[in-house]
Parts: structure tokens; C-alpha cells; sequence
């Protein structure tokens, strides 16, 4: 499976969480598949979704799952100590761990290379990580919710993108938007 | 009254529960305070555009955030500040030490310095520069301004505010 086709498979999970978005076609994905006041999309700032949901998490009781891509959590390596030695139970990472860049061509990560993003959480002192096949996603992305500890999730999948529009909504109002979900 | 005393009561006398801080000697007893106060979750961060992207997601989840951390950080997080914090409106306070003014011994920090006042001019972030122990009378109303206006303000705080580097 390629990351759209997992998020569609896990839309209906996410529709009842909030849910901070990675840059680029992630959010792109989202905002077409399924597109929810509850979806906060970035619009720039690679690398930033995990420290995001995790500042989100922090600030208020309800599960916050943060999607990111392998390489934008090798642009901002530095957040997975800060997860393992902040914990929020309410908070998930989950990794779409395609081994590319697709945002911007499918140029190759490190992590489809050597380098194990869920050997790196764990030695960084994460707690709860899970690695797990593209059509298991749903299932492990349920399990941690209701496990209510906060959890990583590496989900590996093929790389691959669809063509589909840019997110024209303002960014103030899906910061807006997103904030009233937040407090409702 | 410690200096640090003072500042850390303002943000918590303007309800700021969170706080991000990357290290600075000069900023080493806010810090501690930042640490030892019940009302603030204190949480460090590995680099500014990390704590930035944390002081977002605390923003949005109803919490009132402020970062603490060198000049040198302005280098790291212009594209953060551009399309997170000012893209999408957000307040932001940002503590900064003003390495590399008058009084400063490293002469690195200097490099830095002279590109400051620039990129955050550049940037169109309102900016005070705490020189003398009493500019920082007017942290309070810097930090109502900063939530007021929902951006990010810098408040940078030089060598001579601090009193110096004591012997070196």
C-alpha cells in the first residue's frame, strides 16, 4: 500500500481524534479523503508535525495522533527524545516509514536505507513502539488509542503518491477551525 | 528581587503555562526559575525550531507558550517563524540572549549579533532590547502586547542587563 491508500483505509479511525498533518501531500491527502475541523494541515515547516501533536498533547487531555513522514523525522531527529522524556499518554507518532521523500520526488531516506527509525525511537527512550505492515495500520493505530499510553507507530509501506490539489484554505482558518475542535 | 525572579513572575502573572527553553549561560538562572515554578511545565528542547512547533501545539491546545533561547536561534528559525508561528497567527514571546554585545569575550557570538536586529527587522517581529535591569519593567506589557496581537515578539536581553560575564 502507498501512504494515500493507508490513509483511507485509517480515515474513519481519525475522524474522531485530532490530528496533526505533515507538510506537502500527506495533508494533501487528507484534506481530500477526508477532510474534518479536527485536522490541523501544515502548510510549510517540514519536520515540525511530531513537536506540534506532542506541544498539542501536553496542553489538554484529548488523544492527539501526529502523522509524519520518515524523512521529516530525520529533518527534525531531535524530537524523539523530547517525546520519550515528555510523555503524554494521549500523544501518537505514527511514521509513515515509506524509505522516501514523496513530497518531492521520491528521492530515497535514510531510513530506506540503514538507518531504523524505531531502533532510533527506542534508543532515544521511547517507550511504546510498534512497527507494523501497511495493512495492519488501522488495527495498531486502534490498539494504541484505547491502550491510552502514548505509543509510536513505524508503519512501513511502498512509496508512491497520486496526483491531487494543493490545500487553498487559509492557514488561519485551519488554525482556527482546528483550535474551536480543540475546545469543543 | 532576583532579575530572573522578576521575569519568570510576568510570564506567569500574563498566565503563560508553557515554556520552552534551549541553553544559555546568561539565561541559566530564568531557566532554573522556569523549572522550579508549579504553574509552568517547563520542557526543554533540542533546537528553537523544535520548541517552536512544541509552543504551537500548545497555543492551539489552550495553553499560553513562550520560548526561551540564544540570538543565534534567529539563524535557526526564520523559515519556522515565516510559515508556522506568523503563517497561521500565533503569539509567541520569545526570551532571547543577546549574545555578542558589548561585554561579550567569545568573538563567534559577535558574528551572529551584527545579523540580529536585521533578520528580525526583516522579518517584521516587533523587538526590545533590555540593556539596563530596569528596561525589563516593561516585560509585563510586552507580554499583553504579544497576546494581544497574536505574533511572535523578541525581547532581547544583552550582557550589560545580565551584569556581565564576571571574570573572564
Amino acid at each position: 500500500m502507498i501512504r494515500s491508500e493507508i490513509l483511507r483505509d485509517i480515515a474513519p479511525i481519525l475522524r474522531d481524534q485530532l490530528v496533526v498533518c505533515n507538510i506537502g501531500l500527506p495533508s494533501q491527502e487528507l484534506h481530500m479523503i477526508d477532510d474534518q475541523p479536527t485536522n490541523f494541515y501544515m502548510l510549510g515547516t517540514m519536520g515540525l508535525s511530531s513537536s506540534i501533536g506532542l506541544g498539542l498533547a501536553l496542553a489538554q487531555d484529548k488523544t492527539v495522533i501526529s502523522i509524519d513522514g520518515d524523512g521529516s523525522v530525520l529533518t527534525n531527529l531531535g524530537t524523539l527524545p523530547t517525546i520519550a522524556n515528555n510523555v503524554a499518554d494521549n500523544y501518537i507518532l505514527l511514521i509513515i516509514d515509506n524509505g522516501s521523500y514523496g513530497s518531492t520526488g521520491d528521492q530515497p531516506t535514510y531510513a530506506g536505507k540503514k538507518t531504523k527509525l524505531e531502533d532510533v525511537a527506542k534508543a532515544c527512550g521511547c517507550e511504546n513502539v510498534v512497527v507494523c505492515k501497511d495493512v495492519d495500520t488501522g488495527k495498531v493505530l486502534q490498539a494504541a488509542i484505547d491502550s491510552k499510553q502514548m505509543t509510536i507507530i513505524v508503519c512501513k509501506c511502498d512509496s508512491g503518491n497520486i496526483k491531487l490539489p494543493v490545500i487553498t484554505m487559509d492557514p488561519v482558518v485551519i488554525r482556527d477551525r482546528f483550535m474551536k475542535a480543540v475546545a469543543s | 528581587m532576583s532579575i530572573s525572579k522578576k521575569i519568570v513572575d510576568d510570564f506567569v502573572a500574563n498566565d503563560v503555562s508553557f515554556i520552552t527553553t534551549v541553553p544559555c549561560k546568561q539565561l541559566a538562572g530564568v531557566i532554573d526559575e522556569v523549572e522550579a515554578r508549579p504553574e509552568i511545565f517547563h520542557i526543554p528542547s533540542n533546537k528553537e525550531d523544535e520548541g517552536m512547533g512544541l509552543c504551537a501545539g500548545a497555543y492551539m491546545g489552550g495553553k499560553r507558550p513562550a520560548i526561551i533561547m540564544q540570538n543565534t536561534a534567529i539563524g535557526v528559525t526564520i523559515n519556522t517563524l515565516a510559515t508556522l508561528i506568523q503563517y497561521y497567527r500565533m503569539p509567541l514571546p520569545m526570551l532571547i540572549s543577546y549574545r555578542g554585545e558589548l561585554r561579550e569575550p567569545v568573538a563567534c557570538q559577535v558574528e551572529m549579533a551584527v545579523h540580529t536586529k536585521a533578520l528580525l527587522n526583516q522579518m517584521n517581529i516587533p523587538t526590545y532590547h533590555f540593556h539596563k535591569e530596569s528596561d525589563a519593567s516593561e516585560l509585563d506589557a510586552i507580554l499583553k502586547y504579544t497576546f494581544m496581537c497574536n505574533k511572535p515578539v523578541a525581547i532581547l536581553t544583552d550582557a550589560s542587563f545580565w551584569g556581565g560575564y564576571g571574570d573572564q
